[in-house]
């Protein structure tokens, strides 16, 4: 009896310290992020590091200004923005509203699968495709901002679709048959109704769907040319943080290194305010709820 | 899902029942209404579109590269074959499996089990989980290459690897497992309480088995982002073209295959054929997700 009550004790002491190891992964990686970084950046001279335009590492002296690539990261995911969420929340708008059951059936399984296709296969895909495609038809080398901004426009999708279909099914049809009574075709009670009312969930998909981009790595590094430089214009190639990490990691050493690492920084914090404004979302929708 | 659809449908058609006729001619009243409505459908034939582009042009150029000497044992200069790095793959699947499980099924079972309502660290505990969920998988490689990789001298080995994924995939696993155990009715913890179970003995023998398709879903979505991970895996398991033969060797995953490949531009044949055993594994990981997560919701409804 006695020890059955100590097992007891004992496995709710286990599952408690399973459950910590997400509090405790997150702060080791703070913590590991930032002491690397920081310094760095401190041994840089933070102005420099940020708002600095020449990243040539390899110099005698070396410069390490990573702001073109903080606009290149920028672009990139704007131009993803540009091309994905009106698609997106437009087909989240079909799925929930127009489309036939017979129809739903294939063509939400698809959009699940178009979230499982790996990065690497989508940057190669837009490599082998889309990059000759814009040589083609826009000029310049194909490996540009375009590029980039299609590919992840297309792996944005699901994220968006998914989030904003919920959203728009979770509005009560009270609204669209209090529309649709007062005289409003299917498609005004729809967008003048149900799609306001879905507001925030239709945002808090948009805001996932900028984390997905901005710390998308592998398919950028293939597509986007990856030159140093603020582009201007699309067809102009564009080096993102991302890419910036994991062109140079491999051979990099000493200050270059730890200047890397605090670009790994950079990005983190973008993050870190996504998903705080992430829940700042949701919590804002919840208490609307 | 499917049922609230057909429901919504039911009830709508005997208010809203208008021949194609009176629609047509409601649309030559009201233009603006039928442009959303184009413009919708081609929105949902764009996203449609891109998948089967993408999927049928990627099949088409990489099934005639499925040559038997891609799947040779041995790697070398001559023929990159894939097969090292598939072996790889599975190796380091299992491992992180065999770390993220754990803890991560742990984890969810103390927050639908133990934790009370409304507690403070269970919401702490969330969003760590939420924010893990966000973090990019290059940040990721980034800290298993300064953590397990530098800091504790494992070098660049699968195990490091491993260890990263696995955290990475540890809030998947968590999600899912938790909110498998929460569809377990209340009446069966109730009914094991009331023969006497303790417990420890209740979560074991009666709510773990009764939620095991779900937390089974839950793992298998999570093997497919394992199969399809390259950022977080090329500085910390490398790129090394052999066959790990123990854990803290050096070896490429079949993603970081591909991403040497389609990098190096000299193999683009190979490189077809790897994306076309890539997309086949990692749908069929999904699909099959997708079926048990099925079985599970028929059996409830």
């Amino acid at each position: 009896m006695r020890l059955g009550k100590i097992r007891e004790t004992a496995m709710q002491g286990v599952f408690f310290l399973t459950a910590i190891t997400s509090i405790a992964a997150v702060v080791i990686i703070c913590i590991f992020l930032f002491c690397n970084g920081i310094p760095a950046m401190a041994k840089i001279g933070f102005s420099e590091f940020l708002g600095g335009q020449k990243w040539s590492p390899t110099n005698v002296p070396p410069s390490f200004g990573i702001f073109d690539m903080i606009i290149g990261s920028i672009y990139v995911t704007a131009g993803a923005l540009v091309i994905g969420v009106p698609v997106g929340i437009l087909t989240a708008v079909f799925l929930a509203r127009f489309c036939p059951a017979s129809l739903y059936k294939v063509l939400k399984p698809a959009t699940e699968l178009l979230a499982g296709i790996p990065s690497i296969v989508y940057g190669f895909f837009g490599l082998m495709v889309i990059v000759p495609l814009i040589r083609q038809y826009f000029g310049g080398n194909g490996s540009s901002l375009l590029a980039a901004s299609i590919v992840l426009g297309i792996m944005i999708l699901p994220t968006i679709i998914g989030v904003s279909e919920s959203a728009i099914r979770a509005v009560p049809e009270s609204y669209y048959e209090g529309a649709l009574a007062l005289g409003a075709t299917k498609e005004r009670s729809v967008f003048k109704t149900i799609l306001p009312a879905s507001k925030s969930g239709v945002l808090a998909g948009v805001v996932l769907g900028i984390g997905r981009a901005i710390g998308e790595t592998m398919a950028v590094v293939l597509i986007a040319g990856n030159q140093v430089q603020i582009p201007k214009s699309i067809t102009d190639g564009v080096r993102t943080l991302t890419a910036n990490i994991v062109l140079e990691m491999g051979y990099s050493t000493g200050l270059h290194r730890e200047a890397l690492i605090a670009t790994g920084v950079v990005l983190f914090v973008f993050i870190l305010l996504i998903t705080l404004s992430m829940q700042a979302i949701k919590s804002r929708s919840e208490n609307h709820g | 899902m499917a049922k609230n659809i057909n429901s919504s449908v039911l009830n709508l058609k005997p208010i809203n029942k208008i021949s194609f006729k009176q629609r047509m001619l409601s649309y030559k009243r009201k233009p603006l209404s039928f442009l959303l409505l184009i413009i919708v459908g081609l929105a949902a034939f764009l996203s449609a579109a891109a998948l089967i582009f993408l999927m049928v042009y990627i099949l088409v150029k990489g099934i005639p590269n499925l040559t038997p000497e891609l799947f040779a044992w041995e790697y070398n200069s001559e023929n990159v074959s894939c097969m090292p790095s598939i072996i790889n793959t599975l190796i380091i699947t299992c491992l992180t499996l065999a770390i993220a499980v754990p803890f991560g099924v742990g984890a969810a079972i103390y927050l639908a089990e133990y934790a009370k309502k409304g507690n403070k660290l269970v919401k702490v505990i969330r969003t760590m989980a939420e924010t893990l969920s966000g973090i990019p998988s290059i940040v990721y490689g980034l800290f298993g290459m300064m953590f397990f990789v530098t800091a504790l001298h494992w070098n660049m080995s699968l195990l490091a690897g491993s260890f990263t994924l696995a955290i990475m995939v540890l809030p998947t696993i968590m999600r899912t497992t938790e909110e498998s155990l929460l569809t377990v009715p209340d009446s069966y913890r109730e009914g094991s309480f009331g023969l006497g179970a303790g417990k420890l003995r209740t979560i074991v023998k009666i709510i773990l088995p009764s939620s095991m398709p779900g937390i089974l879903a839950g793992i298998i979505l999570a093997i497919g982002r394992i199969v399809g991970e390259t950022a977080a895996l090329i500085y910390t398991s490398g790129s090394a073209t052999g066959t790990a033969t123990n854990v803290m060797d050096s070896g490429r995953t079949l993603a970081i295959h591909m991403y040497v490949l389609a990098n190096e531009g000299l193999y683009t044949n190979q490189a077809w054929g790897t994306a076309v055993v890539l997309l086949v594994l990692v749908f069929g990981i999904n699909t099959l997700s997708a079926f048990i997560a099925k079985k599970l919701g028929s059996k409830k409804g």
